[in-house]
């Protein structure tokens, strides 16, 4: 029973940094109609950012907040700079060119920091609680960790709902003709929508160094799982991303935990499969025609 | 009519009889090439070769029937692994153990196609991603057949001894991928200008107007994912050949998003856009590597340096190249041709004007 109860805390940490990458997945799909496969080395950028800063000053929070930072503007930086020239191409396109901007940035990251994993401190303590006597597989900085992300999900979900900046990017997403028309600078709203996504990509970078090291290729899983979580729960819908994020990472655990962890990508598949073969548009799908 | 005459016309109207002419003439490229080259070069034509076979299959999929795969590297580990049991663990010859792995990696891909059809756009490309990130774990999960990490070995294909005693082993595995990738082009030649590759071309451009027309469109697509996916086998199993080895290191997802990226830079949906795309994958990274470490630098920023030009050149080739290599040199032959025409019918110019 203890185990299932480590297992499930666990999954649920995991899971939310899972919902945080497909978060930043599914912000940027739903303004540039683009998956951005750079999402996990972007975020490894701000990282290593966040941990020179860390280092130097040996504040923790000047870190945090720099990293936040810095992926705000490289993600505007991105879609201004190279997004902006592919929107209008073949999907494909864009595919291979955040490949190649993936490859970049793993490739500079090597450079400037070496190809060996560092530490990277964590916000809170990683021992776990202690409840009647057990050490519990949830930890302080576990906490901060969902309690963050459960933040910036409902931030965004009321930036969309209810400021106008939201009404205008879901107009320039869903209408960008109408939308154009009736004044919204659909451009920036694009960039905002990059900015706000390569934030919550950061966000999860900080959050997952800890436990997964800092790497030029140490979050490509965690991308894998965003991504798979993303399309879960359904490209277009932010609750779905984290939805899809918090069960990818309680199924992931219960299967590491009770099968090994060898099998833990096949039963992503399975899981994303199983979900797919029934609603092919994620768990969150609203539309129900296909565009002609 | 004459004889050369009658056979254009025979040429025109004979999509086989096409397909078997270029077959033909590559092969006699290929077989000179390889007697002139070096024994690493062999080994290099080989590896193109076997490039060549998944990207012609993977250029049906996604150019002419629409559809993404990013996970065509491990249809490429069914095929190695296929042949690797077979060859290694069963004593078969190599002809039948290629076959059956085809069959099988088929086999593989129909159901696989099936559950693709249903998808589109970024949901299939996360589904065939789990499967190229999924498919490995199985080699871990059962070491007594398929061998763990470290995988299976073959032993290296012996040279039939009519070609002599000193014919070089890396020549008769660049024949041996090089007429798995001529049958590769035959297939996907003829596939592509018939009624089947119309029927995927009408599917991609228009999926209702398509079935409005009678096409069953999920059938369509699943056909063209499990031809993709068999080609993909024969690849993998090739590379087994060459390599002497299956091993679940050998495919990992940077290989089925090389074979994407090989496919888009060569230029999507066209046979000759996977040659370039084959020749890329097998010299590119060798280039960058001497280039890299023809400067002094230190060495964590040569070993890196690789990966750095890949990634611009990926980049720019996005921006400046949308079309790939192939959609570059067509386009160039057009402006060329325009050119020509365009100087055959203005006047010659009468001279006294200043510079223009």
């Amino acid at each position: 029973m203890t185990k299932f109860i480590d297992l499930t805390l666990s999954g649920i940490s995991t899971g939310a940094v899972y919902a945080a990458v497909a978060l930043a997945l599914v912000l940027i799909w739903r303004a540039t109609r683009i998956v951005n496969f750079a999402q996990g080395a972007m975020l490894m950028i701000t990282t290593f950012i966040a941990s020179a800063v860390i280092s130097s000053s040996g504040s923790y929070w000047l870190g945090f907040g720099v990293a936040l930072a810095a992926g705000l503007v490289f993600g505007a930086v991105v879609e201004r700079v190279l997004i902006r020239h592919v929107e209008n191409a073949p999907p494909l396109n864009a595919v291979i060119l955040t490949l190649g901007l993936y490859t970049l940035l793993v490739a500079v990251a090597g450079m400037i920091w070496g190809n060996s994993p560092r530490s990277f401190p964590a916000a809170f303590s990683l021992q776990g609680y202690k409840v009647g006597g057990t050490r519990l597989l949830f930890s302080p900085n576990d906490a901060f960790t969902v309690l963050v992300v459960i933040a910036v999900a409902a931030g965004l979900g009321l930036l969309f709902r209810f400021t106008a900046l939201g009404l205008q990017m879901r107009a320039a997403a869903f209408a960008p003709e109408v939308a154009r028309l009736l004044g919204v600078r659909v451009g920036r709203m694009l960039t905002v929508g990059w900015a706000l996504a390569a934030v919550a990509g950061a966000l999860a970078g900080v959050l997952v160094a800890p436990s997964v090291f800092l790497g030029p290729n140490n979050f490509d899983p965690i991308l894998i799982s965003g991504f798979v979580a993303a399309v879960l729960g359904g490209l277009d819908s932010p609750p779905g991303a984290v939805i899809g994020g918090l069960i990818l990472g309680l199924a992931l655990s219960y299967v590491s935990g009770y099968e090994g962890s060898a099998l833990a990508p096949l039963a992503a598949l399975v899981i994303l499969m199983a979900v797919l073969m029934v609603r092919p548009g994620g768990l969150f799908s609203a539309t129900k025609e296909r565009r002609v | 009519m004459s004889v050369l005459g009658r056979l254009r016309a025979l040429l025109g109207t004979s999509t086989l009889l096409r397909s078997l002419v270029w077959v033909v003439l590559a092969g006699v490229v290929l077989l000179v090439i390889s007697d002139a080259v070096s024994a690493y070069n062999d080994l290099q034509l080989a590896t193109g070769a076997y490039y060549f076979a998944v990207l012609a299959g993977l250029t049906l999929l996604a150019g002419q029937s629409g559809q993404i795969s990013l996970g065509h590297g491990a249809l490429m580990a069914v095929g190695a692994y296929a042949v690797a049991l077979l060859v290694g663990n069963e004593g078969w010859p190599l002809v039948p153990a290629l076959v059956a792995a085809v069959v099988i990696t088929a086999l593989v891909g129909i159901p696989l196609g099936a559950a693709a059809s249903r998808l589109r756009g970024p949901y299939l490309a996360g589904a065939t991603l789990a499967f190229a990130v999924g498919l490995p774990a199985l080699a871990d999960k059962f070491p007594a057949t398929f061998g763990g990490e470290n995988g299976l070995t073959i032993n290296p294909p012996v040279p039939p001894t009519s070609l002599g005693e000193t014919f070089p082993l890396e020549r008769w595995e660049a024949w041996i991928a090089c007429a798995g990738a001529l049958v590769v082009l035959f297939v996907i030649y003829n596939v592509i200008n018939s009624g089947l590759g119309k029927a995927m071309r009408a599917v991609r451009d228009d999926e209702i107007a398509a079935s409005l027309c009678g096409l069953r469109v999920g059938r369509v697509q699943t056909v063209a994912f499990a031809i993709s996916a068999a080609c993909a086998g024969l690849g993998g199993a090739l590379l087994a050949i060459v390599l002497q080895l299956a091993q679940p290191g050998a495919f990992p997802l940077q290989l089925s998003l090389s074979l994407l990226t090989g496919v888009v830079l060569g230029g999507l949906g066209s046979l000759v856009g996977a040659i370039w795309g084959a020749a890329l994958l097998t010299l590119l990274p060798n280039w960058t590597d001497n280039l890299a470490h023809s400067f002094s630098l230190s060495n964590q920023v040569a070993d890196n340096l690789p990966l750095a030009i890949y990634g611009v050149v990926l980049i720019a080739a996005m921006l400046v190249w949308p079309s790939g290599i192939q959609g570059g040199v067509r386009a160039l032959g057009g402006r060329l041709r325009t050119v020509q025409s365009w100087r055959a019918q203005r006047p010659r110019p009468s001279g006294g004007a200043g510079a223009s």
